[in-house]
């Protein structure tokens, strides 16, 4: 969606309104939960979160439901079209000297909105071990869920979902999907005109790059570490341009035009212009068919070696007006219930970040009994999730992506 | 109650047309230098401290300007060059008929309807699983899956030239109608007829020649906005690399805030493109002009030339069908639940999507309305105020201010809005009503006076100098004689008005600081998301409010005020 790229305009603001630098001191979040809890009660909680997804807003609403009746929180959903947005807007409130009270309590978030706010030292925390709900998190498996694009969230986050880098096609038109990267190549010679993927910097055009690189770089251990020389990102990067050098001639519209975004590629495959598109939410398929927005024979695939896969994260400004409420409502989202009901097809699709094993008996079965719908893939059959590389890699990857095929 | 009121408001009326001359030429010109400081490296607050020509360097380097600037002077002067042919040929073709009185009534609304839901609706048309393909496949084509061609944001900005034609067209069409009038058009057709011209070398020869003086500022500001364009553009134009005001945006919008340098640069470099063209089309009038004396003097009398009808209404009423059908392609996906490719109608109807959308779509609606009544509002005062001043005074408009007034609508919007927006930070108004209220009334007040301006000047002032010899004040003239009289046209210029409020992409976005949805920014911001149904609902949307606000205009004064006025009859309308 276009105005998902749309302006921090706000971030103009505050340069404007003086940048006062310098990060302000956090401090480490060690009431006792109870403590936490009773001075919650009766706030209000201003929750940023992006409001494009309306599954995604009627999810947020439910929580509201939940927090005011269990533990007297008030919710409310300040619906963004960019997190960038609310970034912003902390960013100017530091910057006019408002270091309590702040407009914003809760922000959904992660990725270089992360780091940019971890780095000028506008969260609150480090407050995840308080919450006790976080230590039912998987940390064994999800590592995402402490590592947000290469950064360390070092207890300034708390996990809230899990997305991975998956495919949906057209059951009734592809008969057999492709396992890797190079097969990806072969597919789209076969069947040219049929694949394509949305221009970057959209995040899923951006991904798919990602995808690319790690699979095919030489030594993936090198894309954790921030680009090192201009040299080294030719050689690194080299196997990526070839890759696409081969691939944009059998794209769709012969690789010279891309889809705007994902949503903008899902659209294409509905209309049969394309037969396969790009997904970030391994429930995705199932959600669109029910809405009416693919048809009943769309299914998921990913890839043998695994695909990219990141954690979505709440945080909390250093200078929100109700860190207590916060807490609570970041708490109340990694129960086992709400997760369990974040997870059903019906309500939303989006993936625990819970450890299964670390449940109760009956908190499993909240999971265990959940509707997947037709065109998820089980869990164990979604493969490795493979890291996001640091954030300097995307950068640079974006900008030689549009000197090279959009110039 | 004697003189002195009387006089504290003609004292006020003499300010008005300074004061709305400053309200809305001192942000476009404080807008502009606001942004060439930063295009030379000076913006303090971002670290730019001297002047520098670092970030035209960097513009420079960018790589697909080139592209961009060609898909820009292609989309901008070839949409304007085939919009003005149309437009001649047609009134050549058909001068006075009743083909092109039809065929203008059925244009007019169009001029109503939004710039973007105008694209969205082609968009849905001509796509290559557009309506137009799956009305015809796959029985006639044997497209069973839709043909890989880029009909839609292609690389030649092809679909974009039609959409800007589709909708410049009745803008030209309309201006130039107005314009005949004023040169006697029928006399020198009649004249150059007698002389044994053929129809339509009797209108190039002898009417275009008179005609085209009066048309040259409407001209210039299709080319300066088909130049400039960014909703349609965003909607139907290449977006790798996109025109050159698209990708401005987007330098603008980039999260590193070292690119504001660049977009500033680029911002400028609009204004130059703009400028050239506006230059290069002025070349051409003189060329024109040459080889058109040598033609007219020749005195080749021309045929009969009546092939030339179907060959000038022929193409316009594909346009206007085309527009037509592509709102009611948005009125269809916006109750459709199921539309799947080859299918010619939805396989499902339902009014899910409004009753889903009903809560924000209200919300934004809401937003839309107020700001264009208030928009609309003011601008009807400031220009009432202006006219009814000049009237007083006996003044007459000479052609140097009709060129102030044009001025927001030859300057393209990214060339000044970006330092018209640090000026309104600085000044903490941004964001706020009272900026975006403003930033609309850029383009709201030019429209309404240029509108308004004409049937005003020719009511009778027999009948104002009637009233006045009956005793009644100049207020109470203005109010209780002219202003009924002009009731009609007075809607109808408040009507332009808000529909060019409803139409504003780019100062929404950047006085409102991303924070005001109007159904203009949600619908583009939209337009390149996923589902089609719910962008129909705001497009539609988009497209009903103007429309709505025409008709009300045009009804409003028959049911209010017939039985009390027969004179209205004779107003001029």
């Amino acid at each position: 969606m276009f105005r998902r790229c749309l302006p921090p305009l706000s971030l103009l603001l505050a340069a404007l309104a003086g940048f006062a630098g310098g990060g302000a001191a956090a401090a480490e979040e060690k009431r006792p939960w109870d403590d936490i809890v009773a001075a919650a009660e009766g706030q209000a909680v201003y929750w940023n979160a992006w409001g494009g997804d309306e599954k995604v807003n009627a999810y947020i609403a439910w929580v509201g439901d939940q927090v005011k009746e269990r533990y007297d929180v008030t919710l409310n959903h300040v619906r963004l079209a960019d997190t960038a947005d609310a970034v912003s807007r902390v960013l100017a409130e530091r910057a006019a000297g408002k270091d309590r009270g702040g407009s914003i309590d809760l922000i959904w978030i992660n990725g270089e909105n992360f780091a940019a706010m971890k780095e000028q030292g506008l969260l609150y925390g480090p407050f995840t071990e308080v919450l006790p709900n976080f230590r039912l998190v998987d940390f064994k498996d999800k590592p995402t869920t402490l590592i947000d694009f290469a950064v360390p969230t070092d207890g300034y986050e708390s996990p809230w979902g899990m997305a991975k880098l998956n495919f949906i096609y057209d059951s009734a038109r592809v008969e057999q999907t492709p396992g890797s990267i190079p097969a990806l190549l072969d597919w789209a010679r076969a069947h040219p005109g049929r694949f394509t993927y949305p221009a970057p910097p959209d995040f899923l055009g951006s991904t798919f790059l990602k995808q690319v690189l790690v699979e095919l770089a030489p030594g993936p251990d090198i894309l954790q570490q921030p680009v090192a020389s201009d040299a080294q990102f030719a050689e690194v990067t080299a196997p990526l341009w070839n890759y696409l050098d081969a691939l944009h001639p059998h794209l769709w519209r012969d690789g010279k035009t891309f889809p705007a975004s994902g949503p903008a590629q899902r659209q294409l495959l509905d209309d049969g212009e394309v037969d396969i598109t790009l997904s970030f939410y391994p429930a995705e398929a199932s959600s669109a068919i029910a809405s009416n927005l693919l048809p009943e024979t769309a299914r998921t695939f990913v890839l043998d070696g695994g695909t990219i896969g990141n954690t979505h994260f709440v945080a909390i400004p250093f200078n929100a007006n109700a860190p207590e409420a916060a807490m609570v409502v970041a708490n109340f989202l990694l129960s086992p219930e709400a997760q369990a009901v974040k997870q059903s097809a019906e309500a939303w699709g989006d993936d625990t970040v819970l450890d299964l094993s670390k449940l109760s008996e009956g908190d499993r079965h909240l999971f265990s009994t959940l509707s997947r719908g037709v065109a998820t893939l089980p869990p164990d059959e979604l493969g490795p999730t493979l890291l996001e590389p640091h954030p300097s890699w995307m950068t640079a990857i974006e900008e030689e992506w549009r000197r090279r095929y959009a110039g | 109650m004697s003189g002195g009121p009387r006089l504290a408001g003609g004292d006020f009326l003499r300010f008005v047309p300074a004061l709305t001359l400053v309200l809305f030429l001192a942000p476009v010109a404080a807008g502009l230098v606001g942004t060439w400081l930063p295009a030379f490296g000076y913006l303090p607050v971002l670290g730019g401290e001297r002047f520098t020509l670092a970030p035209w360097i960097h513009l420079l380097a960018q790589p697909g300007l080139g592209e961009s600037l060609r898909l820009t002077l292609l989309s901008g002067l070839l949409s304007t060059l085939v919009t003005f042919a149309l437009v001649v040929l047609l009134l050549a073709a058909c001068h006075g008929g009743r083909l092109l009185m039809a065929l203008h009534s059925a244009m007019a609304p169009l001029i109503a309807v939004p710039h973007a839901a105008v694209a969205l609706g082609l968009a849905f048309l001509i796509a290559p699983s557009g309506w137009l393909v799956r009305l015809v496949s796959p029985w006639a084509t044997g497209w069973n899956l839709p043909p890989d061609v880029a009909t839609v944001q292609d690389p030649n900005a092809l679909a974009l030239i039609l959409g800007l034609v589709v909708k410049e067209l009745p803008f030209l069409l309309l201006a130039t109608l107005a314009a005949l009038g004023q040169v006697r058009a029928d006399e020198r057709l009649a004249v150059a007829r007698s002389l044994g011209y053929g129809p339509v070398t009797a209108w190039v020869k002898a009417v275009l020649p008179a005609v085209y003086p009066q048309i040259r500022l409407p001209v210039y500001a299709v080319l300066a906005y088909a130049l400039s364009v960014v909703d349609m553009a965003l909607i139907l134009g290449p977006l790798t690399p996109p025109t050159l005001a698209v990708q401005v945006l987007r330098w603008f919008n980039d999260p590193d805030l070292s690119l504001r340098f660049t977009a500033a640069a680029g911002a400028s470099l609009q204004l130059l493109v703009v400028a050239g063209g506006i230059a290069l089309w002025r070349l051409g009038e003189i060329v024109a002009g040459r080889l058109g004396r040598g033609w007219i003097a020749g005195g080749a009398r021309g045929g009969n030339a009546r092939f030339l009808r179907a060959a000038a209404a022929g193409p316009v009423l594909l346009l206007v069908t085309l527009a037509v059908l592509g709102l009611v392609a948005l009125a269809l996906w916006s109750v459709t639940r199921r539309w799947r490719y080859p299918d010619a109608l939805p396989s499902a109807f339902a009014l899910e999507t409004w009753a889903r959308q009903a809560p924000e779509a209200g919300a934004v609606a809401g937003t839309t309305l107020a700001v264009g009544l208030i928009a609309a509002g003011i601008a009807l005062v400031l220009a009432l105020a202006c006219l009814e001043n000049e009237q007083r005074r006996g003044l007459t408009l000479g052609s140097r201010a009709l060129w102030l007034l044009y001025t927001p609508l030859l300057v393209p919007q990214v060339a000044f809005l970006f330092g018209a927006q640090v000026l309104a930070i600085q000044t903490r108004i941004d964001a706020t009503w009272l900026a975006v209220v403003w930033s609309h009334l850029l383009f709201v007040v030019p429209y309404v006076f240029l509108t308004l301006g004409d049937p005003y000047r020719a009511l009778d002032a027999r009948y104002a100098r009637a009233a006045l010899c009956l005793g009644a004040r100049p207020a109470r003239v203005f109010w209780q004689v002219k202003l009924p009289m002009l009731l009609q046209p007075v809607l109808l210029a408040a009507a332009v008005g808000f529909a060019v409020s409803v139409t504003q992409y780019l100062p929404t976005l950047f006085a409102g600081g991303g924070r005001f949805a109007t159904l203009t920014t949600e619908a583009v911001g939209l337009a390149t998301g996923g589902d089609r149904r719910v962008v129909a609902v705001y497009a539609f949307l988009q497209a009903l409010l103007p429309l709505v606000a025409f008709v009300g205009a045009l009804t409003l004064p028959h049911l209010l005020l017939r039985p009390r006025h027969p004179a209205l009859d004779r107003a001029p309308a």
